[in-house]
């Protein structure tokens, strides 16, 4: 059974950089609840798609509606910032270098955003870091610097920072593929977590066995269009597109 | 004549106070440079060139004429448009700004070296540009040109001595106006040599204390 309003919407992208068209008129709904994996080459487009729907890759073309709302209106620069602001503190982003803020404690990393544009005084903003990093299981290293984490620990610290801005959808950009491979796990271990609880999510990756295991949907993109989706059942056991099949073929053996 | 160093006990008040007008200058200007220079760093980067042209002409003035020369405007030359200020207050702006537009320098360069993920993950969460600027993108910058920032500020110690012309009493003019009463300006010289030297030692264990805070940060 479908929800007949989509909680994500993805109408027409298109972008362009000069004469290099990255996304060629993807259109892509996605459930609120739902995961939906993307995989496909390398410059095929996945990063690009995925930061368009934060904005931080604007599109040159189509929409993106977020609950409703669309995030890449077209408003003057001052009430586009004061939107585009507003809609990014509802989309969580993970990237996969991390990009913890340095010079912050694990602590003032998560309560960073809420405290500024939330207004939450310290003490919510302590309790909320408790909360946060209890979740991703860094408890015990709030008071820590990201200089002191491993690879893990650090995108566990980024997976709660993003959240204390309690986020409607939750986007991942390769969060483990910097990681060294005994640290992967945990992290999946926390991106499963949200996914039992029910966070929408949109996460591009290379773990083929982690997208089977995680992901209501998967999607193949290459040259900047979306070559075949559906679940993961079907996409990684008996996908229809050649090129799909040639991709896994690849893809599997040289990961294995 | 041999040198008899017996003079200076009698003057170690008037030197002691021209250490602490030394000090008073150089703490104020430094403060007023570490600050200047983030804000005209900001300035330079990101302001409209209606501000930034200016800001330029103002930013060459004060790095391609003598200290000595902006000195004497601000103190003699502004009263022509009568701005009369004290001369500690002149001294101090003019040391102030000058080295701001040093510590500018630094700032500019250290900004634009950020790693461009840090300002994209402050938007991400939902921060403006100026908000991402000042809570994620300046600290790092300022935090990585901390050295040098400390090494033009122990170039500002000894810069201070040029607002004696003016007529602070800080530690050189102390030392001279004893020279004048005393005829030892070997004695004097090098006692106040000593005593900047003194000073220059507390401020580099200053700022190794300061380098060692940040290295976590890192
Ligand atoms: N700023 C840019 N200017 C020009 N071309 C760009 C820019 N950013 C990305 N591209 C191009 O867009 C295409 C898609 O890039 P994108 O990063 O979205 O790929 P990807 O699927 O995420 O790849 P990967 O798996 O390597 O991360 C590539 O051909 C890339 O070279
Ligand atoms: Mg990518």
């Amino acid at each position: 059974m479908t929800d007949p309003k989509p909680f994500v919407e993805i109408r027409h992208a298109q972008k362009s950089y000069g004469s290099l068209e990255v996304l060629k008129d993807i259109s892509l709904t996605v459930q609120r609840g739902e995961i939906v994996a993307i995989i496909g080459p390398s410059g095929s487009g996945k990063s690009t798609l995925l930061r368009a729907i934060n904005d931080l890759d604007p599109l040159t073309g189509g929409e993106i509606i977020l609950d409703g709302v669309q995030v890449n209106k077209t408003l003057p620069h001052r009430q586009y910032e004061k939107h585009i602001n507003g809609m990014r503190q509802q989309i969580g982003m993970v990237f996969q270098h991390f990009n913890l803020f340095p010079h912050l404690s694990v602590r003032d990393n998560v309560t960073m955003a809420p405290k500024l544009l939330k207004g939450i005084s310290g003490k919510e903003a302590d309790k909320l870091a408790e909360e946060q990093l209890t979740h991703v299981g860094m408890l015990e290293r709030i008071d820590y610097y990201p200089s002191q984490l491993s690879g893990g620990q650090k995108q566990r610290v980024a997976i709660a920072r993003a959240l204390a801005m309690e986020p409607k959808l939750m986007l991942f950009d390769e969060a483990t593929s910097a990681l060294d491979p005994e640290l992967v796990e945990e992290v999946n271990l926390v991106m499963k977590k949200l996914a039992e609880e029910h966070m929408t999510m949109i996460i591009v990756t290379h773990e083929m066995d982690f997208a089977a295991s995680v992901c209501d949907r998967v999607l193949f993109m290459d040259q900047g269009v979306v070559v075949e989706e559906g679940p993961p059942g079907k996409i990684f056991k008996n996908p229809d597109m050649d090129r799909t099949k040639e991709f896994l073929r690849k893809h599997l053996a040289g990961s294995k | 004549m041999g040198l008899d160093f017996t003079v200076i006990p009698s003057y170690a008040d008037a030197l002691l106070l021209g250490v602490l007008w030394t000090i008073a200058i150089t703490v104020s200007s430094a403060v007023l440079s570490f600050f200047g220079g983030i804000m005209f760093a900001v300035i330079a980067l990101y302001a409209p060139l209606v501000i930034r042209l200016p800001f330029r002409f103002f930013a060459w003035l004060f790095m391609g004429t003598p200290l000595l020369l902006q000195l004497f405007l601000i103190y003699f030359g502004l009263v022509e448009l009568g701005i009369d200020l004290p001369a500690f207050v002149a001294g101090v702006i003019g040391l102030g700004l000058h080295f701001a537009v040093y510590n500018s320098e630094l700032i500019q360069t250290a900004i634009v070296a950020v790693d461009k993920g840090q300002m994209e993950a402050a938007r991400t969460l939902g921060l403006s540009r100026p908000q991402a600027l000042i809570k994620v993108v300046i600290p790092q910058a300022v935090r990585d040109v901390i050295p040098p920032i400390g090494n033009n500020m122990i170039a500002l110690l000894k810069d201070s001595a040029l607002v004696s012309v003016i007529g602070v009493t800080e530690l050189t003019l102390s030392a001279q106006l004893a020279i004048g009463r005393t005829y030892r300006p070997f004695e004097f010289y090098a006692a106040a040599a000593v005593l900047y030297y003194i000073i220059n030692l507390g401020m580099e264990a200053v700022l190794r204390r300061i380098e060692r805070r940040t290295q976590l940060s890192r």
